[in-house]
């Protein structure tokens, strides 16, 4: 499978990833490298195998509801790029 | 100090004969004369490491020591370590200060394992090579024109340098065995669920498990101990209370059934490899154990069904890096969107936004069926082989690789070739199962590993067979003229 500028495009949305224009022939022959490898699939008789989408059977454990975290807030945004007042700050979304 | 056996460390330590200071120092002296040429550390912590000695130290004193007490310990640079810098290895994650610990780095402090630093890898554990950090690649110790594998390719190097005595990885498609093998360690990945994924930095979350990377089969279950264990902060954390790790090193081998897939050993495996892994089975076989032929017949729908279904658990996984929170932020940005997607565009490497890519279009409108659900059915057939297999037999013996390590620069141009560096620890990784890498020979200079595969919850029988494998062999005592 081979991929144009549009899908490139279309996936670059998809994945919230910038791709210059210099980069779309270099991505769209590697990421249909691997469609290619993706394709090695349709071969296989899949009929009546159920999913699998995880390897343990096992079902999600319930807690108490009770609080278990404490508030680190200040630690934790101490890594972010921008943040004012307990907030994150981004560009204005808003006009 | 770096010659001696983990068991001779600790019985030092605990005779005093030796401090945890002294031994951490010279650990620290030898990253500092070595790795430069390696580079197998991203950050190396003297100031933790010697407080952490000291710590440890006054408990050899007063008689609260454990057995790894005192001994340093290198974690791989994907563990959140508080207050220390946790990059993945990439420019993402280049400021990124963890602000807690992962639970098994707070287990490994809790046994008091000072520690040197965080190792380097590729790029949020995406490749075989370790070279797609952002830091640059790490040199195989035995041939600098060599990787040491990947993605825990520093870890490999450092334990096969001297640089670290104990070495913690992660392995979410071969990341622990492979390396292991490329570098002539031991290394065991764990039945997923048994070691907790809490401050690990996620990329495919129903693959990814830690374990640990060491010389000898016997350091790696004792530090998988020390490791593993529930954690109620991992959803998929599993209960295992009382599991013992080294409970079963000394059973002799008589009676033990080794299956070995023919797929194992078809088109694409180095004859010189081949002849490595027969050898290493012969030793075995000497041992007492049975050779059973079994099959695995969807061995080579694994590769595929692999790089559909992690890249699409990465590509959610990593959706958190948006330049807000924490991470790489582009300059100026003229709006939402913008930050989002040059943050993003800036702060991964090639590899890693191919895999982003890649894993939204897989689960994309119009594909999802085509490709998600179909590598879905895979991973389930590739986990039926190994049922089946193992109605026949107790463990499963093969290459972890087709063929020694490969030259830096070798495969960078083509990725796909590069996954195929992945197709015989992939398919453990589906399935869930654990897997042990354990140093086998050495072809043209370059170490090989023998790859053992057990059921689920089996970790303690495959470092039974590395440990009785490694009394009558000397691979894993060998180490690099160079780093001696």
């Amino acid at each position: 499978m081979s991929l144009g500028k549009t899908e490139v495009e279309y996936i670059s949305r998809l994945a919230a990833i910038a791709v210059q224009d210099g980069e779309v022939d270099e991505v769209a022959a590697k990421l249909s490298n691997i469609l290619d490898l993706f394709a090695q699939m349709e071969a296989a008789d899949t009929q009546g195998v159920e999913p699998m989408a995880h390897p343990l059977d096992q079902v999600q454990r319930l807690r108490r509801d009770v609080i278990s975290e404490t508030d680190q807030h200040e630690k934790l945004q101490s890594v972010a790029p921008a943040t004012s007042e307990g907030l994150y700050l981004v560009p204005q979304v808003i006009e | 100090m770096h010659n001696l056996t983990i068991k001779q460390m600790s019985e030092k330590l605990h005779a005093g004969e030796i401090t945890s200071v002294q031994l951490t120092q010279h650990y620290l002296d030898r990253i500092a004369k070595y790795d430069g040429e390696l580079n197998a550390y991203v950050t190396v912590t003297p100031e933790l490491a010697m407080e952490m000695a000291k710590q440890a130290d006054e408990r050899l004193q007063n008689g609260t020591a454990e057995l790894l007490t005192g001994i340093p310990v290198a974690h791989k640079d994907i563990f959140c370590t508080d207050g220390v810098k946790t990059s993945c290895s990439s420019k993402m994650l280049d400021n990124f200060i963890a602000p807690y610990d992962a639970h098994v780095v707070t287990q490994l402090k809790k046994v008091g394992m000072p520690i040197l630093g965080k190792t380097n890898m590729d790029e949020f554990a995406m490749g075989s090579s370790s070279e797609s950090s952002y830091y640059g690649p790490t040199r195989n110790p035995w041939d600098h024109q060599a990787v040491p594998g990947g993605s825990s390719g520093g870890a490999a190097a450092v334990i096969a340098a001297g640089l670290a005595p104990m070495a913690t990885g992660t392995d979410t498609g071969g990341s622990i065995r492979q390396p292991a093998a490329f570098c002539g360690i031991t290394g065991i990945k764990p039945t997923y669920g048994t070691v907790s994924r809490f401050g690990i930095v996620a990329y495919a979350s129903s693959f990814d498990q830690a374990g640990p990377m060491t010389r000898s089969a016997e350091e790696a279950a004792w530090l998988l101990n020390a490791m593993a264990g529930f954690d109620e902060r991992d959803s998929t954390s599993l209960q295992r209370d009382g599991a013992d790790y080294a409970a079963e090193l000394n059973q002799p081998l008589n009676g033990l059934k080794v299956g070995v897939p023919a797929e194992y050993f078809g088109e694409g495996l180095d004859p010189q490899v081949e002849k490595v892994v027969r050898d290493a089975i012969a030793e075995i076989q000497k041992q007492g154990a049975e050779i059973v032929e079994v099959s695995l017949p969807n061995k080579d729908l694994a590769v595929p069904s692999y790089y559909v279904l992690a890249p699409a658990e990465a590509s959610s996984n990593l959706s958190r890096f948006d330049g807000v929170r924490f991470g790489h932020r582009c300059e100026k940005p003229k709006d939402l969107q913008d930050l989002y997607t040059r943050s993003r565009a800036e702060g991964f490497g090639a590899e890693v936004k191919r895999r982003i890519m890649v894993g939204a279009y897989a689960l994309s409108a119009g594909f999802y069926d085509a490709y998600y659900l179909k590598a879905q059915k895979l991973r389930r057939m590739v986990r039926d082989d190994f049922t089946r297999a193992f109605e026949q037999c107790d463990v499963i013996m093969g290459p972890v690789a087709p063929t020694p390590a490969f030259n830096i620069g070798e495969k960078t141009d083509d990725p796909t070739s590069m996954y195929l560096a992945d197709l015989y620890t992939i398919p453990v990784n589906l399935a869930g199962l654990p897997g042990l890498s354990v140093p086998a020979g050495f072809v043209n200079n370059r170490p090989v590993g023998l790859h053992i595969v057990g059921p689920y919850f089996s970790e303690a029988k495959l470092l039974n067979i590395a440990h009785q494998y490694q009394q009558a062999t000397d691979w894993h005592k060998q180490m690099p003229a160079q780093y001696q």
